[in-house]
């Protein structure tokens, strides 16, 4: 049985002038226990399919399941065996941390007690402020809160919304950390991020872009599907460079990428030589071949 | 029914964190109780009072003594002409003018009548109203006076009079506290129930929880029991501050069942939460909400008949009115403390709003399930 299924889901927002397509006849499945990623921008319709599966939302077209259960018809027994994060901050800010996770204990049923050991891991870093107002917690705090909130009746799926987003890299990497926890105890994961570096610590990933799925797959074999020469390229004027390299004849791409711009070009074996004599006029030029990543994936599949 | 209480377990933690909103609810019927009734007065006092004395005799100062002497007018000018008497008014410094004619002694006794003239500065029509009636008032009452200094030992009945003595039923005294009170007392459980539940529900979309609690296994009417109960147990909590402070400050207490007023109020409660939470499935901000909020208080308070009475508006006015929840509580509750009324004597007024709370509840909560 698969935690969750997607079938050919399409979702539109119309508006007096024009009608948008958040989620473009999107199909996946997340395996019980899985670790999935839900990867693109802002923008790319990752909210409208967790609040599809979360039965807060009704698609237009196609049909999803979770656990086995029809989003639609089936909508109150899901909600008692998710838990749901949403992308911003949701607690009641003028509840202390105890009040908030013993409220969302309660209305599900059940007690902080019985489901300690879940969410003893993150809820001890918490402990300290239990008495302390969820508004004036900082951010990577809220972020546990709300993981713990959302743990705290002991749900079969986890759907993550964004969860790390505005948060430091300390209690991402820590967040992730509980993730990976959280997974081995059986449960099933759907996250969403707009960070490619975290694309990797999932089991699977589905590339997402305006509204279509690019690519699902595991992380390396989606790396390994890109199939050209990639360049690290870096000089003392960035900009110029980038306008200079986008103008070479063999370029296919170029792209800012941090520090270096990510250079693709268009022949199998090139000639190096020829690309530094072209860039004679930069200083402090640095050209090196590097293995692609993620992101460069997603942004050959995005050209195409 | 278990997740109901937890659910307001939660509502009354929140209500009871928030220190500002605590001290308001104290605050709001202390503070409007007690300087509403004595600053809404329809009493004039201190009209100022600007004289044309043209004839300068025993009979006109008595006149004018008369006017000084009622405690309504202050003398604050004594013109020559008339027309220095009007730039007084045109200063704003006199409300009324009496003018004396020439000869007003001379006509009096001589011709047994004489005229008097007054003009009332109608820029507040209110003002100029009061103030010619009382002027009329004190005109009359030297009429008679004279005539009974007059008319010395009459030996038949010769002028028949018809002396009309007046009673004020319910409010003897007619004591504009006792008829401002009770609506004051209205306007506080109003505002309870229609502001404050309306700005939180709409908190909720605001701040997102509505989202967390939209997929947790809470049904739709526990959460609407949970936003709507605090708030009408908040209402009757104020309405009984409200009894306490007007009885300790004006000594008014309902000469009615205090059990009727309560079930009224209850009710009215109901139908007022309704309309809130109507409110709040339109609006999606607290602003929003207040705004919404705002806008039907003022027409409902200033068309309830709290200060002008309903009587006294033009007949359209008086048609909106009747769809207006406000001045049918603020109608019962006058007549639940001045008159006593029971509960068979509201009736209709049971029956209309009772009418209101089903139409406001059933419309909120058919739009509610369709839109959040």
């Amino acid at each position: 049985m698969n935690a969750i299924e997607v079938n050919n889901i399409t979702k539109t927002y119309s508006t007096k002038k024009n009608t948008i397509t958040a989620v473009d006849d999107v199909s996946f499945s997340v395996s019980e226990g899985e670790l999935f990623g839900l990867i693109g921008p802002d923008g790319s319709g990752k909210t409208s399919i967790f609040r599809i599966l979360t039965t807060v939302l009704l698609a237009d077209k196609g049909t999803a399941k979770v656990m086995n259960l029809d989003v639609v018809k089936n909508y109150t027994s899901i909600r008692n065996i998710i838990g749901y994060m949403p992308g911003r901050f949701s607690l009641y800010q003028d509840l202390t941390v105890e009040e908030n996770l013993n409220f969302f204990a309660t209305i599900f049923n059940t007690t902080i007690q019985e489901n300690y050991d879940l969410v003893a891991d993150i809820y001890k870093q918490l402990e300290p402020f239990k008495t302390r107002r969820a508004g004036k917690l900082s951010g990577g705090m809220k972020q546990k809160l709300a993981l713990s909130c959302a743990l705290i009746h002991k749900p079969k799926i986890l759907f993550l919304d964004e969860p790390t987003t505005g948060v430091d890299p300390v209690s991402r990497k820590e967040f992730w950390e509980m993730l990976k926890r959280l997974k081995a105890q059986g449960i099933s994961i759907l996250v969403s991020t707009p960070y490619m570096d975290e694309a990797n610590l999932c089991d699977r990933i589905a590339l997402i872009q305006t509204g279509k799925i690019l690519e699902i797959d595991i992380p390396q074999n989606i790396v390994n599907r890109f199939d050209k020469n990639l360049y690290a390229v870096k000089s003392k004027s960035m900009f110029n460079l980038l306008n200079d390299l986008r103008a070479y004849s063999k370029t296919e791409s170029c792209f800012a990428f941090g520090q270096y711009h990510h250079l693709v070009l268009n022949e199998e074996h090139p000639d190096m030589n020829e690309l530094k004599s072209y860039l004679k006029d930069h200083t402090e030029l640095e050209i090196t071949q590097i293995k692609p990543n993620i992101e460069d994936r997603f942004m050959q599949l995005m050209r195409k | 029914m278990r997740t109901l209480k937890f659910l307001l377990r939660k509502e009354f933690l929140q209500i009871f964190r928030d220190k500002l909103i605590l001290r308001m609810i104290f605050a709001l019927p202390v503070v409007q109780l007690i300087l509403l009734p004595y600053a809404a007065t329809y009493e004039m006092k201190n009209i100022t009072l600007s004289v044309v004395d043209n004839d300068h005799s025993e009979y006109s100062r008595k006149l004018i003594n008369n006017f000084t002497s009622s405690g309504y007018f202050k003398l604050v000018d004594y013109s020559k002409t008339y027309s220095d008497a009007l730039d007084q008014v045109e200063k704003d410094k006199a409300d009324l003018i009496v003018e004396i004619p020439e000869g007003f002694e001379r006509d009096l006794i001589r011709e047994d009548e004489t005229k008097v003239l007054i003009a009332a500065n109608a820029i507040s029509g209110q003002t100029a109203g009061l103030a010619v009636a009382y002027a009329n008032t004190i005109i009359r009452d030297y009429n008679i006076e004279l005539r009974i200094q007059w008319i010395q030992q009459p030996r038949l009945n010769a002028i028949p009079v018809i002396d009309i003595t007046s009673s004020n039923w319910f409010n003897p005294q007619m004591n504009y506290k006792m008829f401002i009170v009770p609506g004051v007392l209205a306007l506080l459980v109003t505002l309870v129930g229609f502001l404050m539940s309306s700005l939180n529900i709409v908190k909720e979309k605001e701040i997102g929880t509505i989202e967390q609690l939209n997929v947790s296994p809470i049904k739709k009417y526990e959460f609407i029991l949970s936003k709507l109960i605090p708030f009408w147990v908040l209402g009757l909590f104020v309405m009984t501050v409200g009894f306490f402070i007007s009885f300790i400050v004006y000594g008014i207490y309902p000469a009615g069942s205090f059990w009727v007023g309560y079930l009224f109020a209850g009710i009215y409660l109901i139908a007022l939460l309704g309309f809130g939470l109507l409110t709040s499935v339109y609006a999606d901000t607290q602003q929003q909400a207040m705004f919404i909020s705002y806008f039907f208080m003022l027409i409902f308070i200033l068309l309830g008949g709290l200060f002008s009475p309903i009587e006294n508006m033009p007949d359209w006015a008086q048609y909106l009115t009747y769809i207006n929840p406000v001045s049918y509580f603020i109608e019962a509750m006058r007549m639940l403390v001045l008159k006593g009324s029971s509960f068979w004597d509201l009736r209709y007024h049971f029956l209309i709003v009772i009418v209101f709370a089903i139409v406001f509840n059933g419309l909120a909560i058919f739009k509610y399930k369709k839109t959040v």
